[in-house]
């Protein structure tokens, strides 16, 4: 019985990748440790290597090949003495058309399926992280756009990396520091490509080393830079929040106006994909409690490019959280020689006029699949994407609180002293006689990131409770 | 004790592998102690002499109820801020210290008044009253304060000195800590990078033996701080805190380290302050004797002034110049009293520059 060989995931949030190159030719005999392919993921080129000894009997995907679903079969090795030569009838190009969900090179991307469709693979992980993703939609374009504007498919990882090209090639005093943002091109990718374009003097890897860098970097910034403090995720930012927050955040205030600290921290924020209790946290109310701090989480790659590029120019310190999970989600980014967004304006992603759905950063897809699950049942749900978590845009709350009359928060994040609260809080004191219903809160459950799939899940923002929660102030 | 342990005789067995000669990379030479002109040392006399005025100024204010919260007095470590900074150009190369900041103000040339005022919380205080005794600043004369956090300035004074590099100013940072913030994690990621990026950056470690309480035998299981950048192949000198034109000295072959490219470099000034850590300290882990002891054999503005008699400086102009610093600081201290306190609407100004 030849033995299947299947796209392998190759990292938390690998869904599919490009087979880029084959190393083996049917007929090859392996073994163990051979590299096998090279598979590009949306993050690396990565090598496959062979686990069992035997021949190559058949390859069925072509290299080339983009978007192998992981688990999909993409060759088989017949074990010793086994016939190794079964199907040599047809090309493996041929083939790669009809293998499960490879797509050719030139495909056009079909626009109204969801990023992530269900696989039924046993191979695939599971995750809780899959379902937020899988409601990553389009969503309103800038207002403020000129029309007729062109707009360009960009991924939120590439909307965030022309960002700082763009600041950078404008301003020598903006540079790039962090661990592996220069020669591994950024844990996450984000930052590829600034090292050939900028050199080491302006992209620079630091040691792991956060508390050190951070300081370094608002120590830099306390000098006339501009720095880009990139924390690999901002659960390392621990570490660090001391500079953030004490020499960063305050040192306008305790100077009477007279040193400014201009700097960005970014980096992704919230949970990924079963990276467990460390790894998968939202710091977003956390920063956003602190006065002298700006503090942006964009949902949209466009909103990314935007507000990065206004939060290198702020002369404020600013926290800019990234999701994980919407790195390599594709937004139409208008093509614009300089795309800036207002920093502490909310954008209403949706309109409509019977609930308020506030939310920031991921829930925003959760929040729009909800709004579109709501209308089907008769109710109209108007969604807010704060995208600025200080100062935040209470005006634009309040004025859709006086539309809707009912309102709930959707946060991935915990429940407690979270932005959720806030925007509750602000409601009771802003917004008291506009309200029909108390404002409820939608959240991740208030407990530390499990690991296992299913607790996983159950930890998570969920698109059947922001339906329930709405129907709920709704009365319905 | 390691220390106790080893063996006393000179007998002892010639087992261990004998030191190499020369060292495998590139050193500092010794320093010599400065030669000043007696104008210079005049001048070293007088800033000291400032300081020491300033400081017990600010202690009887404190007294008084006019300088509230923490306030840290530099008395006894004078001859290190003035004999460093002397070295320096105000302007282009930064400083950056911890909470125990006046001294350091007035060695980089900064108006008493305005540091007076900050301590009394005055709106013509330098961060305008919003800071206090260990948040001030002047980016004008390349002061980057003035930090609360013990440690947190040396990162800080790192980032300052990539900045000098980044920028190719010429200048350099000098970051000053304690004995107790040496033994803070930073301060070595700190290390690590600016010698591994050759930043031009002096970490001075101002040993007062003290921090807080706890004594630097009690808190450092490598007592000799000016060796605690070894291991990042950061070399360091100990130096004689007390005595500014050994301070000086030092200085002199630190900067020209520095400015040379060469990376960073570490000096531990063996100091000592005579008051307690704060205004609120009682300073009972130490005895009245030892504190004594120190004033009187080792004062560091007695010993300039001995130095500066023997140098022909009559009695008559050293007390026309105590009386001319003793003005400066009653003029200070009258303006911070008189000063208005800030405006109540300057509550909500400077939380952010930009408008959102």
């Amino acid at each position: 019985m030849a033995v299947e060989l299947k796209m392998p995931a190759l990292s938390p949030t690998m869904e599919e990748g490009t087979l880029a190159k084959w190393l083996v030719k049917e007929g090859d005999s392996v073994k163990s440790g051979d590299i096998l392919a090279e598979i590009e993921t949306d993050k690396a080129t990565m090598e496959f290597e062979a686990v069992d000894e035997g021949t190559i009997a058949q390859i069925m995907i072509a290299e080339g090949s983009e978007g192998v679903k992981v688990g999909t079969v993409i060759a088989l090795i017949a074990e010793d003495g086994e016939e190794a030569t079964t199907a040599t009838d047809s090309k493996p190009a041929e083939r790669a058309g009809d293998a499960a969900n490879a797509q050719p090179k030139e495909a056009p991307a079909d626009k109204n399926a969801p990023p992530i469709p269900e696989s039924a693979t046993p191979h695939k992980m599971e995750t809780g992280a899959r379902d937020l993703v899988a409601s990553v939609t389009a969503t309103t374009e800038d207002p403020e756009v000129p029309e007729g504007t062109a707009t360009a498919k960009t991924t939120v990882r590439e909307a965030l990396r022309d960002a700082m090209a763009e600041e950078m090639r404008a301003d020598d005093a903006v540079f790039v520091m962090g661990e592996e943002v220069a020669e591994y091109q950024g844990a996450y990718k984000v930052t590829q490509g600034l090292l050939d374009e900028f050199g080491p003097r302006r992209v620079i890897d630091t040691p792991i080393t956060e508390m050190g860098f951070a300081g370094v970097g608002a120590g830099a910034a306390m000098g006339g830079l501009k720095p880009i403090i990139e924390f690999m995720t901002f659960n390392f930012a621990m570490q660090a929040i001391d500079h953030i927050i004490n020499s960063a955040a305050k040192t306008n205030y305790m100077s009477g106006g007279q040193m400014r600290c201009p700097i960005v921290f970014r980096g992704p924020n919230g949970a990924a994909a079963r990276v467990g209790a460390q790894h998968s946290q939202n710091y977003g109310p956390w920063y956003a409690s602190v006065p002298g701090l700006i503090v942006i989480a964009p949902y949209s790659a466009a909103d990314a490019k935007g507000l990065l590029k206004a939060a290198i120019r702020s002369p404020d310190p600013v926290v800019f959280l990234e999701n994980e999970l919407l790195y390599g989600q594709s937004f139409e980014v208008p093509v614009l020689d300089d795309y800036v967004l207002p920093i502490g304006k909310a954008r209403i992603a949706r309109e409509g006029k019977d609930v308020t759905i506030v939310s920031y950063s991921i829930g925003v897809g959760v929040s729009l699949d909800a709004a579109a699950r709501l209308a089907d049942e008769g109710i109209d749900a108007e969604v807010i994407d704060l995208r600025t978590l200080r100062p935040l845009d209470t005006a634009t709350v309040l004025k859709s609180l006086g539309k809707t009359n009912r309102m709930i928060v959707v946060e991935e994040g915990w429940p407690t002293c979270s932005i959720a609260s806030e925007i509750a809080a602000v409601a009771m004191e802003q917004g008291f006689d506009d309200l029909d219903a108390p404002v409820l809160r939608v959240t991740n459950v208030d407990v530390p990131m499990p690991y296992a799939a299913n607790l996983e899940k159950a930890a998570l923002l969920k698109v059947d409770d922001v339906v329930a929660t709405a129907k709920k102030v709704c009365y319905r | 004790m390691a220390r106790a342990a080893k063996p006393k005789s000179a007998a002892a067995p010639a087992a261990k592998p004998a030191a190499p000669a020369v060292p495998n990379r590139e050193r500092p030479s010794d320093p010599v102690r400065y030669e000043a002109s007696k104008e210079e040392l005049l001048e070293f006399y007088r800033q000291m002499l400032l300081i020491r005025r300033f400081e017990e100024k600010a202690g009887q204010l404190y007294g008084l109820g006019l300088i509230g919260g923490f306030c840290h007095l530099y008395i006894g470590q004078e001859a290190v801020a003035v004999g460093i900074q002397s070295a320096l150009e105000v302007g282009k190369d930064s400083v950056i210290t911890g909470y125990r900041d006046h001294g350091h103000m007035l060695a980089y040339g900064i108006d008493p008044k305005v540091i007076m005022a900050e301590l009394t919380g005055r709106a013509a205080g330098i961060s305008r009253g919003k800071g206090g005794s260990m948040h001030m600043f002047s980016v004008e004369h390349k002061f980057f304060g003035g930090h609360g956090i013990v440690g947190a300035q040396v990162s800080l004074g790192t980032g300052l000195a990539f900045a000098h590099k980044y920028k190719g100013d010429g200048g350099i940072n000098v970051a000053y800590f304690g004995d107790g913030a040496a033994n803070q994690g930073q301060v070595y990621e700190s290390l690590n990078m600016a010698e591994l990026w050759k930043l031009p950056m002096i970490f001075v470690i101002e040993n007062n033996q003290y921090a807080m309480g706890t004594s630097v035998n009690r808190a450092s299981s490598e007592d000799q701080l000016y060796r605690r950048g070894e291991s990042f192949r950061v070399p360091g000198i100990q130096v004689d805190g007390m005595d500014v034109l050994a301070v000086r000295g030092a200085a002199e072959r630190a900067t020209e380290w520095v400015r040379a490219g060469k990376g960073p470099i570490v000096l531990e000034l063996k100091t000592y302050r005579y008051r307690g850590h704060s205004m609120s300290d009682p300073a009972k882990y130490r005895s009245r004797d030892e504190v004594q002891a120190v004033r009187d054999k080792s004062d560091p503005i007695e010993a300039a002034k001995r130095e500066l008699e023997a140098l022909g400086v009559g009695e008559d102009e050293l007390k026309a110049l105590d009386k001319e610093i003793r003005q400066i600081v009653t003029g200070a201290a009258d303006f911070a009293e008189e000063s208005p306190e800030p405006d109540l609407s300057d509550l909500h100004t400077d939380v952010l520059v930009g408008q959102y």
